[in-house]
């Protein structure tokens, strides 16, 4: 019996907004909040409501044999809380359906692994109690932010208790062997290791409307057929959740090829959909996976030069974790508000100068007109917080001097 | 005594210093009894018309083959030696051109020979720096005769502003047979580096300077050029040092947003402006002192170089860069630094630093600047003496008692740098210039 794993991530960046030189010091305000207003309830509109209806209706309509999982990140909570509430109810009467699992990830949807232990557990943590408040339930499986993934991340991961990771079937790791199995965790073997099939997950998600593609147009019929022939245990589909409606338009026929996708898969016969954990118990693990490099899902290259390419990232990566001992020591929900969304990955995803193969991706996700400007604009906003923190602290110091006096 | 001074570009519509200067200048002359007839591309209409009549050259209808245009012919040669397209004739609406072509046919009249009206054509003139200034140039200079042949009478006199206005000044000088005099507020060694100099507009310079009767050098850093590199006689070539003029009122300082001292670069950031040698020296003060913060106001050719050169050197978070400023913004940036450098490879003159210094700002500038021959409180250095700079910056940002000091000796300084002194020198080399000619 094959297993077909169904994945998506949802993920919205709190995105600043234009802050100058002459802000700094003086505007404590870094967001902007019309458009994070605006993308998000286009984006609800398009793409996270039907959607959510969609499957609401299949996991009705296949009473249990249709299953799928998800990521969704806190920026994006924290976005549906005040923009788009009705969202936030509609994920949670899929939870509700005991056929969708909800994955753990970083709460920024951050590079924190790429930091610290430290700042991953922090991340990782705030995230699960995050998931267990919104939906119930304390997730089992974890999924790093963009697919980023290493040995030693693996084991981070598990030894936070999670017995499930996702990983990119990238093949500079994984040479001959195929991402249809079950791996392990190189360092420790008890993580289940499930990695993306991308050449299927990208017939979906970045092929399907492509009129220049060879096989345009996609019909359900003719992808479980792919399915079904591909060899191995189990498919992992893992793709941007955003797929549906916004990068995909709706007119481009995605959501009506969603709608038929279950009943074709499942009348192929000796194939079944599971949930992330459940997929990674149905069968046994054939391998450990060796990977010591770092590797994720972007771009041709799977690794991590999207974000840490160029010395801009590294730049402004080097100094926001340089203030983490003194944000820590603040102990104060506003600032770590500020401090979550400032580590969100897409700030370094716009301050990218790899322009080749995957420009036009960037370029679609990037609001500065170049990388220049966003290091710049990062950088400004920084500056601010690092003052409002330095402050902060010698006011604590101060009344603790006071109390001590008195 | 009357003037008529061409121009590229006068306030509020400007691109550079050029305007600025343009504006102070006019204001002296005036406080001097000179009449200044002012011909620009282009003008707005919104330009401060009380010192200065403002003549928009795209109002004037000049008559291309006109055989009053004395001289005309010998410009269009010397367009075409600098390898202007064929467009820079002044060309006419295909229209127009049936019009013409039609009425020649009908009565068989040349009208292109006919002197007086029959062939006139308003040429607009875009007024910016572009792709096509070399076309605008041209242009320019062939209204720049029709101007000198209507105000036949009204000037005793020719004053041109840089490279850009010097066939103008020369084809006004043909038709009119009135003294010439150009202004060199930069030449191409400054905005080049090195000695890759663009070769046109060397021709360009040093036409109009040798058809000049005299040259006004903004320093002397820039007369030597013009003698040694232009050739130039030197008893042809004088000084006269820019001033500065300010605001009558002072706008209010505004609200300090860091309490760090503010070291400040504020210009193009280009080759020309030593953004480099700034970058290197706020690296090595802040390795010393952690309570400063750099900016770089401006924007240009290198300033993606230079934020990654200060991405690299590990600093950005003390290191800002503001983009381009205008204005008030401009003012504003002053007023917020406690210390101005202008660290320039070669700076004919540079008024940015009078600018800070009226600001209550002590300055650090290059030894390569002009405005090092007037100022006596700023600190000068040598541009690549990045170590100096450095030690110039930590001084006046660990001593409180050398800024004050500067600051306010500066103040006093760049008070008494006023463009009447220095317009009545300009008046005296028009004299000079008139009395020859006679």
């Amino acid at each position: 019996m094959k297993t077909v794993n169904l994945y998506f991530q949802v993920h919205q960046p709190w995105r600043l907004k234009v802050y100058r030189f002459f802000n700094i010091g003086k505007d404590h305000n870094y967001l902007d909040d019309f458009t994070n207003r605006a993308i998000m309830q286009k984006v609800a509109r398009q793409c996270y409501l039907p959607m959510n209806a969609l499957l609401l209706n299949l996991i009705k309509e296949h009473k249990g044999a249709f299953k799928c999982s998800f990521s969704i990140t806190g920026t994006a909570v924290e976005q549906f809380r005040i923009y788009a509430p009705e969202v936030l109810d509609s994920f949670r009467a899929l939870a509700e359906t005991g056929c969708v699992e909800f994955l753990a990830e970083t709460y920024s949807h951050s590079l924190a692994a790429l930091s610290s232990k430290e700042d991953f557990v922090e991340q990782v943590k705030l995230h699960t109690k995050m998931i267990k408040e919104e939906f119930g339930k304390k997730p089992v499986a974890f999924r790093n932010t963009e697919l980023i993934y290493s040995d030693e991340i693996g084991e981070m991961a598990s030894a936070l208790g999670f017995k499930t990771i996702l990983a990119e079937g990238a093949k500079h790791v994984l040479g001959w062997k195929s991402p249809d199995y079950v791996y392990t965790n190189a360092i420790d073997n008890r993580l289940r290791v499930l990695l993306r099939n991308y050449k299927l997950s990208d017939d979906i998600a970045f092929r399907f409307s492509n009129q220049g593609w060879d096989q345009y147009p996609l019909t359900a019929d003719k992808f479980a057929g792919w399915v079904k022939e591909s060899a191995g245990e189990v498919v992992n589909l893992f793709m941007d959740y955003e797929t549906f409606g916004e990068h995909q338009k709706a007119t481009t026929g995605i959501f009506d090829f969603m709608k038929a996708l279950p009943a074709a898969i499942l009348a192929q016969g000796d194939m079944k959909f599971a949930t992330v954990s459940e997929a990674a118990k149905a069968s046994q693990p054939i391998g450990v996976l060796h990977c010591p490099h770092v590797m994720s899902w972007a771009d041709e290259e799977r690794d991590v030069t999207a974000w840490l390419g160029n010395e801009l990232q590294n730049e402004a990566f080097s100094k926001l974790y340089g203030l983490k001992d003194k944000v820590k020591a603040l102990k104060s929900a506003d600032f770590e508000y500020v401090w979550n969304f400032m580590q969100t990955s897409d700030h370094f995803y716009y301050m990218a100068t790899k322009w080749l193969s995957d420009g036009d991706v960037h370029s679609y996700f990037n609001p500065y007109g170049s990388s220049y400007e966003a290091f710049i604009n990062y950088m400004n906003v920084l500056a601010d917080f690092e003052i409002e923190v330095e402050k902060a602290l010698a006011a604590k110091k101060s009344r603790k001097k006071e109390v001590a006096t008195a | 005594m009357r003037v008529l001074m061409f121009g590229w570009e006068f306030p509020p519509h400007i691109a550079g210093g050029l305007g600025t200067a343009c504006y102070g200048m006019t204001r002296g002359l005036a406080r001097n009894d000179v009449e200044v007839i002012f011909v620009m591309p282009r003008a707005s209409g919104d330009e401060d018309e009380r010192f200065v009549k403002v003549v928009n050259a795209s109002d004037v209808e000049a008559r291309y083959c006109d055989g009053s245009v004395e001289g005309a012919d010998d410009i269009m040669r010397k367009i075409s030696f600098i390898h202007i397209d064929s467009n820079m004739v002044p060309y006419i609406s295909p229209e127009e051109w049936a019009t013409y072509r039609e009425g020649y046919e009908r009565t068989g009249k040349k009208f292109w020979e006919k002197k007086g009206d029959s062939w006139t054509q308003r040429y607009t003139f875009s007024g910016k720096y572009g792709a096509n200034l070399m076309e605008e140039v041209a242009r320019y200079a062939v209204v720049a005769a029709e101007v000198a042949r209507q105000l036949d009478g009204q000037f005793d006199v020719i004053h041109a502003h840089d490279w850009l206005t010097y066939f103008a000044g020369i084809a006004a000088k043909r038709v009119s047979g009135k003294p010439l005099v150009v202004h060199m507020h930069a030449t191409s060694f400054d905005r080049s580096s090195g000695d890759n100099i663009d070769t046109r507009v060397y021709e360009i310079e040093r036409a109009g300077m040798a058809a000049a009767d005299r040259v006004i050098a903004v320093s002397n850093l820039t007369r030597n050029i013009c003698i040694e590199k232009y050739n130039i006689p030197a008893e042809r070539v004088v000084t006269v040092h820019n001033a500065v003029r300010f605001a009558e009122k002072e706008n209010e300082a505004p609200e300090r947003g860091v309490e760090d001292k503010i070291v400040t670069f504020l210009g193009r950031i280009t080759y020309q402006k030593g953004p480099d040698y700034f970058v290197e020296a706020a690296a090595k003060v802040l390795k010393r002192v952690p309570n400063v913060r750099f900016v770089m106001a401006g924007s240009g050719d290198m300033m993606n170089h230079v934020i990654r050169r200060v991405a690299r050197l590990g600093i950005a978070d003390r290191f800002h860069f503001t983009g381009f400023l205008k204005g008030d913004d401009v003012h504003k940036m002053f007023q917020l630094s406690d210390l101005y450098i202008m660290p320039s490879v070669s700076e004919p003159f540079g008024i940015s630093p009078l600018e800070a210094m009226r600001s209550n700002v002590p300055v650090i500038i290059s030894k390569q600047s002009g405005v090092a021959e007037v100022l006596d409180y700023a600190v000068k250095v040598d541009y690549w003496d990045v170590d100096a700079m450095a030690d110039a910056i930590y001084g006046f940002v660990k001593y409180p008692a050398l800024s004050k000091m500067f600051a306010k000796k500066g103040l006093e300084e760049v008070i008494g740098l006023k463009w009447n002194n220095a317009a009545a020198k300009i008046k005296t080399v028009y004299e000079d210039a008139i009395n020859e000619c006679k």
